[in-house]
């Protein structure tokens, strides 16, 4: 259970899945799944695509249809907690937000990793990207194997 | 004796915003900082902060702390001195400070406490043992200095210190073998324990450190879990290595001036400790010293911030002055305060708080 071991249940993490037919085009994934006095996602947005409203506490909610995939939200989150998704063909496309050194570099294959931290798959990089606007959160693209869409989370260490 | 309208002690988030507010109300403005820097515990946060706007949310902490600075720098009217610990607060308004050994006497007709707080310790065998840290030892050893406490560590507490000071020390290449929890839940955000998670650091609720084995430095720990009643349950103890522990258990507010200067104090859990009793605007039992910060009531370093500003509009009415944004910023401040103790993490504070005003009718 998330409160008991900072893992989010299937469940949880389907609610804030966009349907795969949306997820023909880039989507944020919102796991923020508690109330916390946090909206810099909602304020960031360029496309007004995430609502939080003036009690602060609230959790966000996606308008699907307004967002672009862009990801300025996966780098204005504090809690790292967004990531942007995507499918393509056979395989699933996100970015990440990335704040360790050394960064991944485009073309390197890493290890992909679920919300238990188990490696699960290989990931490829796709793109890094890392402007001095981010403050230092890299924005990683990376595609794995379709089928780890709903447990991809993030990456660990090159892995040729 | 030196004479100053507005002494300040201390000289991290909250009282660098009531100086800001004070000063710009024409104020002549004195802060002290015992640290040889400005910005307290700010200066060592290295990750994005939550809130809103008003309170800088998504900027780094230590970038928080040179906004608060900078936004003194054109303000003429605040002398601020750093390398300098305010070691008596007495009733005739009375400040003596040591800097560099020399013994000074100020007076003040106002005072502003922000002395923020200090950390609690954790009772167990061989706790003094090398190699057992604070949560703030490490963050000023790895963020300030640039030194990492060990190679392989184990963080004791999963408040929102416990797990951001072990995602920073994961940064830093410190592997983080495990977060360990005596109540049955985490203490922090989720969002910060599934950070850790995902990095593969597990998190043991209902889980304490018996005792730390070592002969001159800490080696290894025993843990064990707890019951409902947080009495050990025999056959479960489990030994770890490692060569640093790091100990994050919670914070006291620093409200010993106040006892001095004879301020009524109350002991309120929800508030972290025993903290001085103060009316509706932060105003102690004696008249005309104020506090705000973590000196009255443990929150996160955003309340803070909004505690500051506020205390110095406060103080800037109750010195028959005026500020030139008075009603605006009260009403911003006050409603952004408001929402940052209105979700299931903040409403601790507010019940606190309530608890300490009812002391004040009685008093």
């Amino acid at each position: 259970m998330l409160n008991q071991t900072g893992i989010p249940t299937l469940e949880q993490v389907l609610s804030r899945f966009p349907n795969n037919k949306a997820l023909a085009r880039p989507k944020a994934v919102l796991e923020c799944y508690e109330d916390i006095p946090c909206n810099p996602c909602a304020t960031s947005c360029p496309f007004d695509a995430i609502h939080i409203g003036e009690n602060i506490n609230k959790q966000p909610v996606l308008n699907v249809d307004k967002c672009t995939g862009c990801g300025i939200c996966v780098q204005a989150c504090p809690g790292l907690a967004i990531v942007v998704a995507q499918i393509k063909n056979e395989e699933a496309w996100f970015k990440i937000p990335y704040e360790f050194i050394p960064a991944p570099v485009k073309g390197e294959i890493w290890r992909g990793v679920d919300r238990n931290g188990n490696v699960i798959c290989d990931a490829k990089i796709e793109s890094v990207l890392l402007t001095k606007k981010q403050d230092h959160t890299a924005m990683v693209t990376v595609s794995v194997p379709v089928e780890f869409i709903h447990q991809f989370v993030t990456v660990r260490e090159r892995h040729e | 004796m030196i004479q100053k309208e507005l002494i300040i002690i201390g000289g991290g988030p909250s009282g660098l915003c009531a100086a800001k507010i004070a000063a710009e109300a024409g104020i002549n403005v004195l802060l002290f900082e015992r640290s040889f820097a400005l910005g307290g515990q700010l200066v060592k946060q290295t990750h994005k902060f939550f809130g809103s706007k008003s309170q800088y949310a998504k900027m780094r902490g230590f970038d928080i702390a040179k906004k608060l600075i900078s936004d003194l720098e054109p303000l003429t009217n605040v002398e601020i001195k750093t390398n300098t610990t305010v070691v008596g607060l007495y009733p005739d308004y009375v400040v003596t400070t040591l800097e560099d050994d020399v013994y000074t006497r100020y007076q003040a007709q106002t005072i502003i406490v922000a002395t923020g707080a200090s950390e609690k310790s954790l009772a167990f065998e061989n706790n003094d043992l090398p190699g057992i840290y604070g949560a703030g030892a490490v963050q000023t050893l790895m963020n300030l200095y640039g030194v990492i406490p060990g190679q392989e560590i184990v963080m004791v507490g999963s408040g929102n210190i416990g797990l951001i000071v072990s995602y920073q020390l994961m940064q830093a290449g410190v592997k983080v073998k495990a977060i360990v929890e005596a109540a049955k839940t985490i203490g922090g955000y989720k969002v910060h324990a599934s950070k850790m998670r995902r990095l593969g650091v597990p998190i043991l609720t209902s889980t304490t450190v018996k005792k730390a084995i070592g002969t001159d430095k800490i080696e290894k720990i025993e843990l064990v879990k707890l019951d409902d009643k947080w009495q050990e349950i025999e056959g479960t103890s489990e030994v770890m290595t490692l060569d640093a522990l790091c100990v994050s258990v919670g914070l006291s507010p620093m409200y010993q001036l106040l006892s001095m200067v004879g301020a009524k104090t109350k002991f309120v859990t929800e508030l972290g400790g025993f903290v001085p009793i103060i009316d509706e605007h932060h105003q102690t039992t004696i008249k005309n010293i104020f506090v705000c910060g973590d000196a009255v009531g443990i929150e996160e370093a955003s309340s803070a911030m909004m505690e500051g500003y506020l205390t110095g509009l406060y103080v800037v009415k109750n010195m028959d002055r005026k500020h030139p944004d008075h009603k605006n910023l009260l009403n911003l401040y006050e409603t952004q305060l408001g929402f940052l103790r209105d979700g299931p993490f903040g409403i601790k504070t507010k019940v606190g708080l309530e608890k300490l005003r009812k002391e004040l009718d009685h008093a």
